[in-house]
């Protein structure tokens, strides 16, 4: 018996021993937010029902940190300097090329294409594939694990963006008057025709929703499993062809050329947010994958780092950037010219510093950065065509074979597509804060104050001010009585008139509306036959 | 320098051999699922829809010669039933085949109880013929159709119902009496009589054997009336002896004795002293062990039938003529410990899941019901254009199915859970099936989840009658409200429902 409980004791110490420190964060992770307040419930059963619930919440949190390392076994990359002397953004692509192993040498490369370019790139949510499209009209699929081009197909004229759509089975091209929609043998499958000549294309997974920015700054969201368009938007901000898609809310972002950036949802054709940002245009916008942060660059030379919680700034950079990226990471990759930089945030606190340079050759013009997913690559879209270079540290070693699988099969890719049309999000579902989904809508918190409440204001200031009064000693009659009375009234009246105005303007002191009142005080239980009189 | 970076050989990560299984790895980061939320609503919203879709309860009928009057569950087999009808057929039916396996000949007038031993190899049954039939249940795999009692007893008065002890070989049959039997002897071990009712019902205690409840329907009250001028010149010229009496709360048609009447004119009396019947409407507990009975509660209206909660013996619940069911604790009798309301119409039968969670009703109004035990409201409502009134129900027992037996003949085979899948589940579908349940239970207060759940097509009869009733419970106590406003301050107060149908309880 002593010894059936000191093994259990011992497995008690065990388990507590195996909690560490660190494991907190890792909790925090999944908790997805703080304990809800239940002190001022006054429903028992309940409040015993939800302090249940929540500890499931704390247990399942706490099983899903400790059992990370069987779960997720993959370490992430990363690149530390030797000494305080060797710098990060020092070394050079070559020189990480003779550390790593072969496999992953491979994804540093350049492919140079002048006739159709400059590119823009994309790539499909496990990384599996690449869509390059030429400015010129050249739209290539790549198959990124084997660098095997898949299809290529020459359009003829302008393109200006690409995205694939769900996965790699489709993708949409912004060409020179319309948008088409392509299958993965390069046939066309669609033509949009009623977006007009669009800029950028994004692509909400969730919503299987197409949204593009046209040439007169036209929002449009078309639902590609309908064939329906769910929001027409005119943004009235002019031309622009900044555009990104908060990945956290799904709501898209759009930088315009004075310095504003506005978010939208399809079912309202107002802004959500609309924040000044910059003093120039906006050249680039990028959102962190937990949607709180949003990096912004602007024509006049600052790169600035937003929390999107509280819309104040974090962090502001300097420098121009054509295009930004975050990557799953958090990296940040600003791209300008011929160079590109890449940000991190190495303590964790949203304070991005300088983590990795690479300088293309010289003339090449940067159009495009991205990373991407599941693996430690940047793709770079320029004037001569595209190039990858590798960034350790910037994606996610662990993928979910359920969410996005880069060793995906066929089978599977069918599976997936059936089980996203069947999780489809309606549209309504784009919201800032999506966690509100499923909540209880909370009472306004500011009731308006009642009658009394402003008389016994009115009566308060008027005290105030009555107290106030000092009267300057005048010469000359001016300081007779009659005149320092009619002064005092004055000022009395003055300080009452904003309550005045304010009650005017609520229609509680109406002149007009006289009630003739000649209500007959009736027993409770006879009011209900008193007649109701028509409003005068 | 160090330097590392992420690089995944495919080796690792597919599987070796084509017929392996997939390999499959999990990352719980709530990053990799935005919007989760969201996504979860919509699988919810999915997984209500789908209830719909496979919401299809009804499994097929079984036909007799007469409209069903009892059922009896066979303990032993879980797929057989015994069925009593009107015209005094008795079958025992194969659930899964729907035929008749064995028939019992032999009453004369309709089956009025049926109940089988617990071991499930004696069936008795009774009925309006007076008589009480004792059978031996054949082994399945005997080649006879139809059984010959064992023995009978005839005796003076119909019999309403009959049932059988959990543990123990006694049972007890109602009528105008409640009598004790066992099985080897030929005579009631004993009686009771409580007043003058009629005993409608009578169920067992699962927990204590000698435990019994039973309801009544008549009693006799005697009181004097005073006739008045016109109906006392009516009952001296003769042309009426039956008079409308009002006894309490309820309403009761007496005929006079003509000789007490002759009295009466004689004297020039029209005071008249009368023992009359009276719908009463009693639950009464007995202990077969002691000679006198427990407990007697009184309601307003008659309860048709009882069911004890067989996980929580203590607690018992009244199929109601007026339409509710009445939740009660045996320990505390002045106060209902639920009402259960939905049925238009009175609930005729009622019987408990063996899971104690749930029990269903058969009622007047053509509909079958479950309930959960605390629930004020049914969970579900089955129905089909071709059934008449319920007289009896029963749950299966492995709380699966649910059996409804009525007026059109019929012996109807329901699943319990509408949109249960049956057979055999896969680990996969019943880890699917419970996180659909879980989804809408998390989400069924949202008013899109809500209105799909909740919604029930009913035909229209059936769903007029409801709203009809509605009306009625409303305008009742808008009535009870109006009558307190214009009352003096606390003259009339209001009895919360779980009291208001409680006459008095008798010791």
């Amino acid at each position: 018996m002593s010894v059936v409980k000191a093994t259990k004791e011992q497995k008690e110490k065990e388990t507590e021993e195996e909690i560490p420190e660190d494991l907190d964060l890792k909790v925090k992770k999944y908790l997805r937010g703080g304990a809800a307040n239940f002190d001022d419930l006054k429903d028992k059963k309940l409040k015993g029902q939800l302090s249940h619930r929540e500890s499931l919440y704390g247990a399942s949190a706490k099983a899903a940190a400790k059992y990370e390392k069987w779960l997720m076994p993959s370490e992430g990359g990363y690149l530390e300097a030797d000494g305080p002397v060797e710098k990060t953004w020092r070394i050079k692509q070559e020189d990480i090329r003779r550390e790593v192993d072969i496999s992953s040498s491979r994804n540093q490369h350049d492919v140079i294409l002048p006739e159709f370019s400059p590119y823009t790139l994309d790539f499909t949510s496990n990384g599996q594939y690449m869509a390059a499209a030429g400015r010129k009209g050249h739209l290539a699929i790549v198959d990124m694990k084997n660098m095997i081009p898949r299809r290529e197909i020459q359009v003829g004229e302008t393109v200006r963006d690409v995205v694939f759509l769900q996965d790699q089975s489709f993708f949409a091209a912004a060409q020179k008057k319309y948008t088409y929609i392509y299958g993965q043998e390069g046939i066309e499958a669609h033509c949009l025709k009623d977006q007009g000549a669009v800029l950028k294309l994004q692509f909400l997974k969730n919503h299987f929703l197409l949204a593009s920015i046209n040439k007169f700054g036209q929002l449009h969201y078309e639902d590609v499993s309908m064939g329906a368009m769910i929001g027409n938007i005119r943004t009235g901000l002019g031309r622009t062809d900044v555009m990104q898609v908060n990945p956290y809310n799904a709501v898209v972002g759009l930088g315009h050329s004075g310095g504003t950036v506005t978010m939208w949802k399809p079912t309202s054709s107002a802004p959500l947010v609309k924040m000044l940002c910059h003093h120039g245009p906006v050249s680039a916008l990028a959102f962190h994958p937990n949607g709180h942060l949003m990096a912004t660059a602007g024509k006049e030379r600052k790169i600035k780092l937003w929390d999107l919680r509280k819309f104040e700034v974090l962090q502001t950079l300097p420098g121009h950037a054509k295009t930004l990226d975050f990557s799953q990471k958090g990296l940040l990759a600003c791209g300008t010219g011929s160079f590109v930089q890449v940000l991190s945030d190495f303590s964790g606190t949203q304070n991005y510093s300088r983590y990795m340079n690479h300088s293309m050759v010289k003339g090449y013009k940067i159009s495009n950065l991205l990373f991407r997913p599941y693996e430690d690559v940047l793709g770079i879209g320029h004037s001569m065509g595209w190039s990858s270079i590798l960034i350790p540290g910037s994606g996610e070693p662990n993928f979910d074979s359920w969410v996005a699988n880069p060793f995906e099969t066929r089978k599977q890719r069918g599976e997936k597509e059936v089980h996203l049309l069947l999780d489809k999000l309606p549209p309504e579902t784009i919201m800032l804060d999506p966690t509100k989904i499923g909540t209880v809508k909370t009472a306004r918190k500011k009731e308006k104050s009642t009658k009394k409440e402003i008389e016994a204001e009115m009566e308060a200031t008027i005290e105030a001010v009555k107290d106030g009064i000092n009267m300057k000693k005048k010469t000359k009659g001016r300081s007779k009585p009659s005149k320092k009375l009619k002064k005092r009234q004055e000022i009395i009246a003055n300080a009452k008139r904003p309550f005045l105005e304010q009650q005017m303007q609520d229609g509680q002191l109406s002149i007009k509306k006289q009630k003739i009142s000649e209500e007959v005080e009736l027993p409770k239980s006879l009011q209900r036959f008193a007649r109701k009189k028509a409003a005068t | 320098m160090k330097v590392k970076t992420i690089s995944r050989s495919t080796d690792e990560f597919t599987r070796e051999r084509s017929n392996d299984l997939q390999r499959v790895f999990r990352n719980y980061d709530p990053n990799l699922r935005p919007q989760e939320k969201a996504v979860e609503y919509v699988r919810a919203l999915n997984a209500a829809k789908l209830e719909k879709i496979f919401g299809r309860p009804f499994v097929g009928a079984m036909e007799h010669n007469e409209a069903i009057s009892c059922m009896a569950k066979n303990p032993n087999h879980l797929k057989g039933i015994f069925v009593g009808s009107e015209d005094g057929d008795i079958r025992l039916w194969d659930i899964t085949s729907r035929r008749t396996v064995r028939k019992f000949p032999g009453h004369r007038g309709a089956v009025r109880g049926l109940t089988a031993t617990t071991d499930g190899s004696r069936l008795v049954s009774c009925g309006a013929d007076c008589i009480i039939r004792r059978w031996t249940v054949p082994v399945e795999d005997s080649s006879e159709d139809s059984v010959k009692p064992e023995d009978f007893h005839i005796s003076k008065n119909a019999y309403w119902g009959v049932d059988h002890q959990w543990k123990g070989d006694q049972f007890a049959t109602v009528g105008a009496q409640v009598d004790i039997w066992n099985h080897t002897s030929n005579a009631p071990v004993r009686s009771f009589q409580w007043g003058t009712d009629t005993v409608l019902s009578v169920r067992f205690n699962p927990g204590h054997p000698d435990l019994l409840a039973t309801s009544a329907r008549v009693e006799k009250l005697s009181s004097s009336f005073r006739l008045s001028k016109l109906t006392f010149k009516l009952a001296l010229k003769g042309s009426q002896s039956l008079f409308k009496f009002r006894f309490g709360r309820d309403i009761s048609e007496i005929s006079i004795n003509p000789q007490i009447l002759a009295e009466h004119i004689e004297e020039q009396r029209r005071s008249v002293k009368v023992e009359g019947i009276c719908r009463d409407r009693s639950i009464t507990l007995y202990d077969v062990k002691t000679t006198i009975p427990i407990k007697k509660l009184i309601m307003q209206t008659k309860t048709n039938s009882i069911a004890w909660n067989p996980m929580e013996p203590m607690n018992f619940t009244a199929a109601n003529e007026d339409g509710n069911c009445y939740s009660y604790d045996l320990r505390k009798l002045n106060e209902a410990t639920m009402v259960h309301t939905d049925h238009a119409a009175a609930v005729m039968d009622i019987d408990y899941s063996p899971t104690g969670r749930e029990f269903v009703t058969g009622s007047y109004d053509r509909t079958v019901r479950i309930f959960r035990y605390n629930g004020g409201h049914s969970r579900e409502i089955y129905h089909t254009s071709r059934m008449q009134r319920v007289f009896c129900v029963k749950f299966s027992c492995d709380a699966s199915y649910v059996i409804s037996g009525s007026d059109d003949y019929n012996l109807r085979l329901w699943k319990a859970m509408a949109s249960e899948q049956l057979g055999v589940l896969l680990p996969r579908e019943k880890k699917r099936h419970e996180y659909d349940e879980a989804l809408k239970n998390r989400y069924k207060h949202l008013p899109e989840v809500k209105r799909i759940l909740r919604h029930r097509h009913l035909p229209l009869p059936i769903y007029k009658a409801a709203a009809l009733r509605r009306t009625m419970t409303e305008a009742a106590r808008k009535k009870e409200e109006r009558r307190k406003a214009h009352s003096a301050p606390g003259s009339i107060s209001m009895k919360p429902l779980r009291k208001r149908r409680i006459v008095k309880e008798v010791e």
